[in-house]
């Protein structure tokens, strides 16, 4: 069922960045993905879109390792992060550090503004309030949130609005120095105004972070990734040259069939 | 067009007597409550002073005061509470953060809903047994506390996993994500949350163990002591216990004086309880998501 791709990307060009080679991920009985092998290289935005159940929030928590915090989850196959198997790396906590996370429904810790960008750094050890002054910054206005917030910056991050904690999350996310960063339906819950303006800020955070962005928006994909996967049904039917999906130039009926619309 | 139907009024009726039934109900409910404090307020209030609260019993336990009863009930809950905080809300972060859910840990939640279950004479007896027996603690302040500590350890568990439980998942998850051990987000961001829900049960844990007489009646509140307890070895008076002893077993007790030592009591408890309603008030007030 896995169909090898046509490596003509303009990032293939660049180190593998992330190396996933016949991923299975279960629940229990339940298989969630199976059969999917692909490379994500550095300084590219790789999409992944699909309907419903059909993998892609496994996918990213796979290659974060939070089977560990679930019994219930079962990852078999290899996922590589700079060449290095991520089943065999010692520190799992290095690994998530180097992996930023945007969620679906924006997560504001019930702490202040500042805190939850310093939160990473905090407990890397980082204690020089200087300096944590110096990355809270720093990543507010690279998740375009400075300006809104520089003023209240002892509010709770809580207490801002859905598409400001959105930005918040990715802050923190951005605090931890990612080398790759991985959002997950990041406009669900967010206004489109927003979204334009988030989308802005991964078209820049491309320059210094690997990104992969699964996304519901077919045109979100789209107009940000290089190139794109399809899940659906817990399998991987595509991956591909963004463009190509959407020009028609497919491997399987059923891309074309859910690019244009026709279901999902 | 909005005619009521016969149905419509039938139904309107049926509505007002339920209405009228649920209410009637509820007030029968809080009519004992009002009649107890009523009766405790009008016979004891006129007992209660100063020397009432700060003095010793004098005359056979006749006349005087309670200080030694009042005092051995704060030393008793205190240092149950030392022993049962702990333990308890160590025990419920393990069960809510840590431990994966298979039979063993099932069985332990089991056991412990029925530790909330046993009679508290049966604690007593088990008091005996572990304490003042086989610790070689004697009828003691320890002996005692240690076995009200163990009667209120399922209220301080489950109120602490409940609250913990509270935490939206979200918040354990991004914590994990960027690199947070589990302890990592244990204390920077569940338990910050979780600590009013924590508290709340702390406070009910002391109101019930402040009431409590069967558990410390043979562990180490004693019947009458001229001396205030002068370690945790000692054994004291207690307020719980003093009320059944100056209600029924001291001949020529003035009517009064069980319903000062009671309004005390209830008063301590009620104060507790109060505080715990206030506290929880105040923090939903800055509820933070």
């Amino acid at each position: 069922m896995v169909i090898a791709p046509p490596r003509r990307s303009v990032a293939t060009e660049q180190p593998v960045k992330l190396g996933v080679t016949g991923l299975r991920i279960r629940y229990g009985d339940q298989t969630a993905l199976e059969g999917v092998t692909l490379d994500v290289h550095e300084h590219e935005i790789f999409g992944i879109i699909g309907p419903a159940n059909a993998g892609k929030t496994s996918f990213l928590k796979a290659i974060n390792r939070m089977d560990m915090f679930n019994t219930d989850m079962h990852v078999e196959g290899q996922i590589t992060f700079n060449g290095l198997d991520t089943r065999k790396v010692r520190n799992v906590y290095g690994l998530r550090r180097r992996i930023g996370v945007v969620f679906p429904l924006p997560v504001g810790l019930p702490l202040s503004v500042y805190d939850n960008v310093a939160l990473s750094p905090r407990l890397r050890g980082e204690k020089h309030k200087a300096e944590l002054d110096v990355i809270v910054e720093r990543c507010l206005r690279r998740a375009a949130l400075w300006d809104e917030v520089k003023d209240r910056l002892d509010t709770l991050g809580s207490m801002l609005s859905g598409g400001q904690q959105q930005r918040l999350t990715i802050a923190r996310a951005l605090s931890q120095d990612p080398e790759l960063l991985m959002l997950d339906e990041f406009s669900i819950a967010v206004d489109p105004v927003t979204t334009m303006r988030i989308e802005d800020v991964l078209k820049e955070l491309r320059q210094e972070v690997t990104i992969i962005l699964v996304t519901n928006l077919v045109q979100q994909a789209r107009r940000l990734a290089d190139r794109t996967a399809f899940f659906l049904d817990g399998r991987c039917v595509e991956v591909g040259v963004t463009e190509d999906l959407f020009t028609g130039e497919v491997h399987d009926q059923r891309t074309r069939d859910y690019v244009e619309g026709r279901f999902g | 067009m909005f005619e009521a139907t016969q149905l419509n009024r039938r139904n309107e009726t049926t509505q007002k007597l339920f209405r009228l039934a649920l209410g009637g109900m509820t007030g029968l409910l809080i009519l004992p409550v009002i009649l107890i404090l009523g009766t405790l307020i009008w016979k004891g209030a006129p007992v209660i002073s100063f020397e009432f609260l700060f003095t010793g019993p004098t005359k056979g336990m006749t006349a005087g005061g309670i200080f030694p009863a009042l005092l051995g009930t704060i030393l008793l809950v205190l240092v149950a509470l030392l022993a049962s905080v702990p333990l308890g809300v160590a025990a419920a972060i393990y069960l809510s953060e840590y431990a994966p859910d298979n039979w063993f840990t099932r069985a332990i939640n089991l056991a412990i809903i029925n530790l909330a279950g046993v009679p508290s004479i049966v604690h007593a007896l088990f008091g005996v047994g572990a304490f003042v027996i086989f610790f070689k603690f004697g009828t003691s302040i320890l002996a005692a506390s240690l076995t009200l500590a163990i009667m209120t350890l399922p209220v301080v568990i489950v109120a602490t996993r409940e609250s913990l439980q509270a935490v939206p998942e979200a918040f354990r998850e991004a914590c994990w994500n960027m690199g947070a051990t589990r302890w990592q987000t244990i204390r920077r961001v569940v338990l910050p949350n979780a600590i009013t829900g924590i508290l709340t049960g702390v406070i009910l844990e002391v109101s019930r163990t402040a009431g409590e007489t069967a558990p410390i009646m043979f562990t180490g509140a004693a019947f009458f002591l001229p001396l205030l307890p002068q370690s945790v070895f000692d054994q004291t008076m207690a307020l719980s216990l003093h009320l059944f002893v100056v209600s029924t077993q001291v001949p020529n007790m003035p009517e009064q004086l069980p319903y000062g030592v009671a309004l005390v009591l209830i008063s301590l408890v009620l104060l507790m309880n109060s505080l715990s309603i206030a506290l929880r008030m105040y923090l939903r007030g800055k509820k933070k998501w």
